[in-house]
């Protein structure tokens, strides 16, 4: 199969990646540019695990092509932290407990975020909806919605 | 609450915590070895057949394609995690001549690619001679039903008896009687992270192994005695690990075909299983067929009770058998019986096996035995509580040949309950409350492994400046136990959390322990932990007394890093000091202590015992059948909380699986093939469904236990399907006898109680 090349903006920096058209996004980023802390808990985009944020949006990383994403900024997990400071969501995690095996966490970071800023100030209703497409077999959720509902209050604005 | 210690229950963050939340923590989905090959099992379509032939001869020839291996390529060694009872190490897990269940490995691939090796999958011819199969314990159970292993007469895998008192004498002495019969389904672990292993064969003749597993040193012994190797020579690592839940801790076919495929190439290979190979063929909740007999007097005290269970046990044993017994005790749980007589059978069937799952067969014994509490209390006008507490077990009460209870908080769990449930005031129509109480064990006291070591054993080193080195081999599987233990020492030695490294999964480097499963590590570990910490300590206070030189009748402790008189706190040293002068005084030895544990003389079971009273208050949409669980709130005696991050976070993700299990985790078969085996249409808890989880903590203190804990997390799967039963039954007047419970099955009660008071009313 041919293959293209492709230049996707992740976490600031610029990869030029020759790829495999179909090769999904989640699979450019873990396998290609190798950082892996979004993971893949499904076949069927069921589980979240592999959310990002492309320009602002979350989105399922398996659910699009690498293709697709050319010429576009992603975020990952690994963009949150900057020069060793955390975010506020991530802050937020820590301290209400909002995982345990981690497995989810990277990309539910991501769908948090990403609702977080889409909504500033959300009921916990609206919470629970926006983070539905995400699974954690751990927590049970709630950990998760007072992390963020704690975000939206300002607990975590900047010093 | 006046806290008496300085690290035990505050608010620590988790020690992985920041590795978590930053994507840096990795699983072994992540690990990628220079020059790694990728694995791929060929699996059976067929329930049951016989294995003819396998010709692998066009998936060698495809480019990148570098093994294939099947069963001859084995040493064919039966294993099972029962080490000790040959007959119940009953599993190949490349089967040599047949297939007992959809699903079940036959082959296996190692490739340069994934693709290549799932591509290679399509070219290996198998030869099958299909035979009958057998699907359910009550068809393979009778005379003539297919052998799902040869010779075994009737299927019987295991049987269980249970008995104390008088039985037929007690029931004699009921006023009232109930008997019914149950249904308890199945459940998948649905671990975030998917079997997955790579492994690493080297010249040396050595293995290493990274696996996504509960116990590492159960991973190490299984594969050491399939592989014809010495345990010695097998590390296995077990790095971040995404979720277990009872269904990561024997041997599985990731772990066991990398191994053999690497042994073959000397190259590492991975193996990870797609989502559809982890819901069919990685074992799952055991189902559960259950009869209770149940004899009280007309004031509820409870005088007997009879059991006999049939569970599906699939094609393997595996950890079912500790299901078995562990059903059958704690369906006795929380009460007195005058007289208590239980039967369980365990049955081969041609289908996925059954195991361990969190709760390890107790949810099933209390989605019967609570509801049925309620339905007799209902049938004697009686309060539900009010008969909960007249019959429950109370502090120093032994289960007759069974277990000491040592702390329990059962009577303090039903009052905050019965408050809360006050509190709520009137419910709107179709809405109401059920309760269930239960307990748990905090750590099993069985050694069917056949383990020499101590169950849980740690080593404390202490570093010149004063920081300190845990290693345990306790598996952090995302409960927290790295965090626990982290605690435990700190307090221990009076130190800080962020002063103590914690070394485990790794069994080259730390201390044997049976591993993260039946709630043991609180308990266990927790004291090897303590003790290791506490003999470190001890060196330390040795030097600091000497050098203080106090009259010998006052004591010395550290707390927060001051080592000090504990009648004059202002009286002290340095704590960093004092570990410099202390290394100069030994010649320059470490400090280092050592801790072990092994339980003795408590009774059958388990060393302690958590319990807890759970209200579930529930809606039901009579038109759809439609559950909502609108508050699930748990009294909870788990002894002394260590981490009280953690233990809410057990507690509420105990909950959103136990509501799954209530009304929405369904595994259907069809002629052996599971029907939804994907997350579409395997439906687990989301954030929308999840209710809120309130917990009271209950104050008790547990002797057994470190500092007076014991077992958080495992047990709380316990009570909630059968108070979402009993939420019902209040609401509607329903009693569903099978789990979990489905609007369809609800719609159907509906019409069926429509019918009969139509019937009433004609009559
Ligand atoms: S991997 Fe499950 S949604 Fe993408
Ligand atoms: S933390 Fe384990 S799946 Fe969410």
């Amino acid at each position: 199969m041919e293959k293209h090349l492709i230049h996707i903006t992740v976490n600031g920096h610029e990869y030029e990646l020759y790829i495999n058209p179909k090769t999904l996004l989640i699979e450019a980023i873990r396998d290609y540019i190798g950082l892996t802390g979004s993971k893949r808990g499904c076949e069927t985009v069921s589980c979240g695990a592999c959310t990002v944020i492309i320009e602002g949006m979350a989105v399922k990383g398996c659910s699009v092509l690498a293709m697709q994403a050319d010429g576009l900024n992603v975020t990952t997990v690994e963009g949150l932290e900057q020069n060793g400071k955390l975010s506020a969501i991530q802050k937020a995690f820590l301290d209400e407990g909002a995982f345990q095996c981690g497995f989810c966490t990277s990309g539910m970071l991501m769908s948090a975020k990403a609702f977080l800023d889409e909504n500033p100030n959300p009921t916990t209703h609206e919470i629970r909806d926006g983070i539905e497409g995400n699974i954690c077999r751990c927590t049970g959720y709630n950990s998760i919605v007072r992390a963020m509902s704690s975000v939206a209050q300002g607990k975590y604005r900047e010093e | 609450m006046h806290n008496k210690y300085s690290v035990i229950n505050t608010p620590v963050h988790n020690v992985d915590g920041i590795a978590k939340v930053t994507g840096r923590a990795t699983y072994t989905f992540d690990v990628q070895l220079p020059g790694m090959l990728y694995g791929k099992i060929l699996r059976s379509p067929h329930p049951h057949a016989k294995i003819l032939n396998i010709d692998a001869t066009e998936a060698l020839k495809l480019p990148g394609v570098k093994a294939v291996v099947s069963g001859k390529d084995t040493l064919g060694i039966k294993q099972g995690i029962w080490r000790r009872y040959k007959e119940l190490c009953d599993e190949q897990v490349l089967p040599m001549d047949k297939v007992r269940y959809i699903g079940e490995p036959v082959a296996a691939v190692a490739a340069v690619t994934e693709e290549i090796a799932e591509q290679a999958l399509d070219l290996i011819e198998v030869e099958y001679e299909v035979l009958d199969a057998v699907y359910e314990p009550f068809d393979a159970i009778k005379k003539g039903a297919p052998e799902v292993h040869e010779g075994i007469e009737r299927n019987l895998n295991v049987t269980r008896h249970i008995e104390w008192g008088d039985v037929d004498e007690a029931f004699d002495d009921a006023d009232y009687i109930r008997e019914d019969w149950f249904k308890c389904g199945g459940q998948h672990h649905m671990c975030m992270e998917t079997r997955a292993c790579v492994s690493s064969y080297t010249p040396e003749k050595r293995l290493t192994v990274y696996a996504s597993t509960q116990a590492p040193y159960y991973t190490q012994g299984l594969l050491a005695g399939v592989l014809g190797m010495r345990e010695g020579d097998i590390r296995v690592i077990a790095p971040y690990v995404g979720g277990g839940f009872g269904g990561k801790f024997e041997l599985d076919g990731a772990m066991f075909c990398s191994a053999v495929l690497s042994m073959k190439l000397f190259r590492p290979v991975k193996i990870v299983f797609t989502r559809e190979e982890d819901l069919i063929a990685s074992k799952r909740r055991t189902p559960m067929f259950y009869y209770v007999r149940t004899g009280v007097k007309k004031d509820g005290t409870f005088c007997a009770r009879e059991s006999r269970v049939f569970t599906n046990g699939g094609a393997y044993t595996g950890m079912g058998a500790t299901a078995l017994y562990l059903t059958g005790f704690f369906h006795s749980f929380p009460y007195k019986w005058r007289g208590y007589r239980y039967d369980g059978y365990r049955v081969y069937t041609n289908t996925m096996p059954s195991t361990s799952m969190r709760g390890f067969g107790a949810p099933q014994a209390m989605f019967c035995s609570e509801q049925q509490i309620d339905w007799i209390a209902a049938d004697l006008g009686l309060d539900p509580i009010e008969v909960r507490r007249k019959n429950g077990h109370t502090p120093g009460y032994e289960v007759p040949g069974q277990a000491f209870i040592g702390s329990c908080g059962l009577d303090q769990s039903l009052d905050k309950i019965e408050e809360w449930i006050k509190s709520r005031g009137k419910l709107p129509a179709n809405r109401a409350i059920g309760i269930s109480a239960a307990g748990f064990m905090s750590g099993g006291i069985f050694n069917w492994f056949d383990t020499p070591y101590s169950f849980s054993s740690a080593v404390v080193t202490i570093n010149e400046d004063g920081t300190v080195e845990l290693h345990v081999g306790c598996q952090d599987i995302g409960q927290g136990s790295n965090t626990t233990m982290a605690i435990i020492c700190a307090e221990t030695l009076g130190v800080k959390v962020e002063d103590v490294k914690v070394h485990s999964g790794d069994t080259d480097h730390c201390p044997a322990d049976l591993g993260a499963w039946g709630s043991r590590q609180t308990l266990m570990a927790g004291n090897a932990t303590k003790m290791a910490a506490a003999e470190a300590k001890r060196q330390l206070l040795e030097f600091a007394t000497a050098k203080m030189g106090p009259n010998i009748v006052y004591d010395l402790d550290i707390k927060d890093r001051w080592v000090h008189l504990v009648s004059r706190p202002e009286k002290g040293l340095d704590y960093t000091q004092v570990v410099k002068e202390a290394l100069r005084g030994k010649e320059g030895q470490r400090i280092m202590g050592r801790g072990f544990y092994t339980p003795h003389r408590k009774g059958m079971i388990s060393p302690a015992y958590s319990y807890m009273v759970q209200a579930v208050e529930a809606e039901i949409d009579e038109e759809t059948g439609k559950i909502g669980v609108v508050n699930c709130v748990t009294a909870h005696d788990c002894g002394q909380p260590i981490n009280p991050i953690g233990l809410i976070g057990q507690l509420e993700g105990a909950a959103s699986m136990a509501v799954g299990y209530g009304y929405l985790e369904y595994m259907p078969f069809e002629d052996g093939k599971m029907m939804n085996p994907n997350l579409v249409d395997y439906k687990v808890i989301r954030a929308p469904e999840m209710p809120e989880c309130e917990v009271i903590e209950i104050d008790t203190f547990e002797p057994e236990g470190p500092y007076g804990a014991k077992e958080a997390g495992e047990g709380l799967t316990n009570p909630t399907a059968a108070a979402l039963g009993n939420a019902i039954f209040h609401a509607t007047g329903l009693q569903m006898k099978e789990c979990p419970i489905l609007p369809e099955a609800v719609l159907n009660a509906f019409k069926e109680k429509r019918e009969k008071e139509q019937e009433k009313k004609n009559a």
